[in-house]
């Protein structure tokens, strides 16, 4: 289970200050950023802006595009399901609808207890053995509503 | 203690379906038997539905068990060492029709090799490639890919080597070599499977291309949904620094963040210069004003994974594959209700038919097989009526389809295709940069006409102001997202038009 540490402005600027000497640095910050804290809080985009000479409307801009990129932090366990095709063939659109309604929460959504944060990934590179999903960055194929269950359980 | 060598797939597939759970059984049983089990950790051999695939060494070389469970670990284990059979023996590896049926060049040593040992790379064939490039030469590497016929892989089947003789005469400096690592095609999956199982190839590759275009930096774009592949390429790198192997091309390998637009070429260069990822318009050409302004070559994996073999192995032994203006192989990738889900790489020609019926076996539920999309999220839904389309760029385009980076998804006859062009629909608005208003809008538009339509809202009406829609996108879109979501929209509406009637129960999107 990732732990998140909470946001300071030292910590930031010391991952930004890593990072801000290369070339193209900003997706490798907010990267870094989002690894430490578990999303990238709006107050790290005018710090953000100031390392890289840019506005904030623009790092706001690059923050935003970039589905990765969470703007709160997530619940204690993230599981990300595959909504692209490969897995729509075997079955990944009733799974998902079976977990968003035994979880009682959408796409994007946290359990009100902090448990489990749901998010659609479009595709995972596990097409031969889908559906597929990944919890907590562990990779999961092949699934189905028991072998779904037993993971969640087995992270819970 | 005794010791005895297996070897078991680390490939994120493998792993997804229980990998480090049969090693970590193996080892135990290997422990109460007294004996230490030397794991090697390979890459896949692509034959997906056997994973985890376990091999041991045997007087008939490899022989395989799978798909392995932890529970089977003791028997597997009895059965190598004692002589006996188990339920999961497959014999030699490599008669398994599905891996000895291919041309193996790019995926050669996927499966066989440790990944991360230059040892086994170079005993393997490693580096020759380079080796040859550098004693022909800059200019006549260039001229040897040219002469390959090699056409990316990533999609757009543009001839690898006129990218690098544009880049080689651009004026310009520094230069750079980029590799296309964002596969957001669903369906495929060869370049994850080259990163995890054969990094150095990749790594020799752009190495070439270097040498070949007078580029001494190059940069890997990997989408974040990989991070085994992150992971292996970073220290692939580092162990190929560390050997010299590089002779002074830097590589380092950046993370994308989950933007499927990203693996379009110019817009994946917007993203690694660390903007949003907005697609260019062109000319200019990367090649001639890429990164940062300066020339580069972008080129998928697989184009990139190609590049050492015909160094090798010379150009025209590369063109004595496939047909027409499609030479060499493509790693095919079968995947979603398949029987036989893999990789299988093949030259030029084989049929669809072929493809998804004799080597995919059909669909994993057993059902028939209603519709193949070919070509990821932008490629045509083929129904079995044009299964005899043979596996050739010119052929896929001239029934208004495309093979893409190489995935056939297969769907049963329970697949809705009204739905899936809704979702093609869908994707490419969730997905869309937003520069150009074809892309931007017209998806947005597409799935609400398609929502009147099963409402039964004038369907005539809709049917004709969807292709009609579909024409504007693919004729007025600035790149392929916006340009080919038509493919599978169309592609369902021709060949499926008993799927696009109105229905009861069906809602409109909000106007």
């Amino acid at each position: 289970m990732p732990e998140y540490e909470r946001w300071s402005e030292a910590r930031t600027n010391a991952i930004i200050a890593e990072h801000a000497g290369e070339p193209g640095a900003t997706l490798p910050i907010l990267h870094a950023l989002q690894e430490v804290f578990g999303h990238v809080p709006v107050e790290a985009e005018p710090l953000v802006a100031a390392a890289l000479n840019l506005s904030r409307a623009e790092v706001h801009g690059i923050v935003t595009f970039y589905h990765d990129f969470r703007r709160h932090a997530p619940g204690r366990h993230v599981l990300r399901l595959c909504r692209a095709e490969a897995c729509q063939a075997a079955g990944g659109e009733a799974l998902a609808t079976e977990v968003r309604r035994r979880h009682g929460i959408d796409w994007h959504a946290t359990t009100p207890d902090g448990a489990l944060t749901l998010e659609p990934v479009f595709c995972l590179g596990l097409c031969a053995c889908a559906p597929a999903a990944m919890l907590d960055g562990e990779v999961l194929g092949r699934l189905d509503e028991a072998t779904l269950d037993e993971a969640l359980e087995c992270v819970a | 203690m005794s010791r005895l060598r297996l070897y078991l797939p680390a490939d994120a597939a493998a792993i997804a379906v229980g990998a480090d759970r049969v090693a970590a059984a193996l080892r135990a049983a290997g422990a109460a038997r007294g004996i230490a089990i030397d794991l090697v950790r390979t890459g896949t051999r692509g034959m997906v539905w056997l994973e985890p695939l376990l091999e041991a060494e045997s007087a008939e070389g490899r022989i395989g068990f799978g798909p392995m469970r932890p529970a089977d670990a003791e028997g597997v284990l009895a059965a190598i060492l004692d002589g006996g059979t188990h339920a999961k023996a497959l014999g030699p590896v490599v008669q398994i029709p599905f891996l000895r049926e291919q041309t193996r060049l790019v995926f050669a040593r996927c499966g066989i090799t440790n990944p991360l040992s230059p040892e086994d790379y170079a005993a393997h064939g490693g580096w020759k490639g380079l080796a040859r490039a550098k004693s022909l030469g800059a200019a006549a590497t260039v001229e040897e890919i040219v002469a390959s016929g090699l056409r990316g892989r990533g999609g757009a089947g543009f001839p690898t080597g006129i990218k690098w003789r544009t880049a080689a005469a651009a004026v310009g400096s520094p230069k750079y070599i980029v590799c296309n690592a964002d596969e957001g095609d669903s369906g495929t999956f060869a370049d994850r499977m080259v990163m995890e199982g054969d990094p150095f190839l990749l790594i020799e590759g752009m190495t070439i291309a270097g040498f070949a275009v007078g580029a001494s930096q190059g940069y890997i774009y990997i989408r974040s949904e990989y991070p085994h592949a992150v992971a292996a390429m970073r220290e692939a790198i580092r162990i190929a620094a560390r050997e010299g192997a590089l002779d002074g091309f830097a590589l380092e390998v950046r993370v994308g963040a989950g933007a499927y637009v990203c693996g379009e070429e110019t817009s994946l260069l917007d993203s690694l210069e660390g903007k949003r990822g907005m697609v260019r318009a062109k000319p200019p050409l990367p090649a001639i004003q890429g990164l940062w302004g300066k020339p580069t070559v972008i080129n998928n994996v697989i184009s990139l994974a190609s590049v050492p073999w015909i160094m090798a192995e010379g150009a025209g032994a590369y063109r004595g594959f496939g047909l027409g203006r499609s030479r060499g192989t493509m790693p095919v990738q079968l995947a979603g209700n398949v029987r036989h889900g893999g990789l299988y790489e093949c030259a030029f020609g084989v049929t669809l038919g072929e493809l998804v019926q004799r080597v995919g076996g059909g669909t994993a539920s057993g059902r028939p097989v209603r519709a193949v999309q070919v070509g990821g999220p932008l490629g045509a839904y083929f129904p079995p009526a044009l299964f005899d389309t043979p596996f050739d760029y010119e052929a896929f385009a001239a029934r208004d389809g495309l093979i893409g980076h190489g995935g056939v998804v297969v769907f049963d006859d329970t697949v809705d295709m009204a739905r899936q062009a809704r979702f093609a629909m869908e994707f490419c608005g969730l997905e869309s940069c937003g520069k150009c208003t074809p892309c931007r809008i017209g998806s947005v538009r597409g799935v609400e006409v398609i929502d009147r339509l099963l409402a039964g809202v004038r369907p005539e009406a809709q049917r004709e102001l969807l292709a009609d829609l579909c024409h504007t996108m693919k004729y007025g879109s600035l790149c392929a997202l916006g340009g080919f979501t038509p493919y599978p929209v169309m592609s369902a509406l021709t060949h499926f038009p008993e799927d696009f009637v109105p229905r009861a129960g069906a809602r409109m999107a909000a106007e």
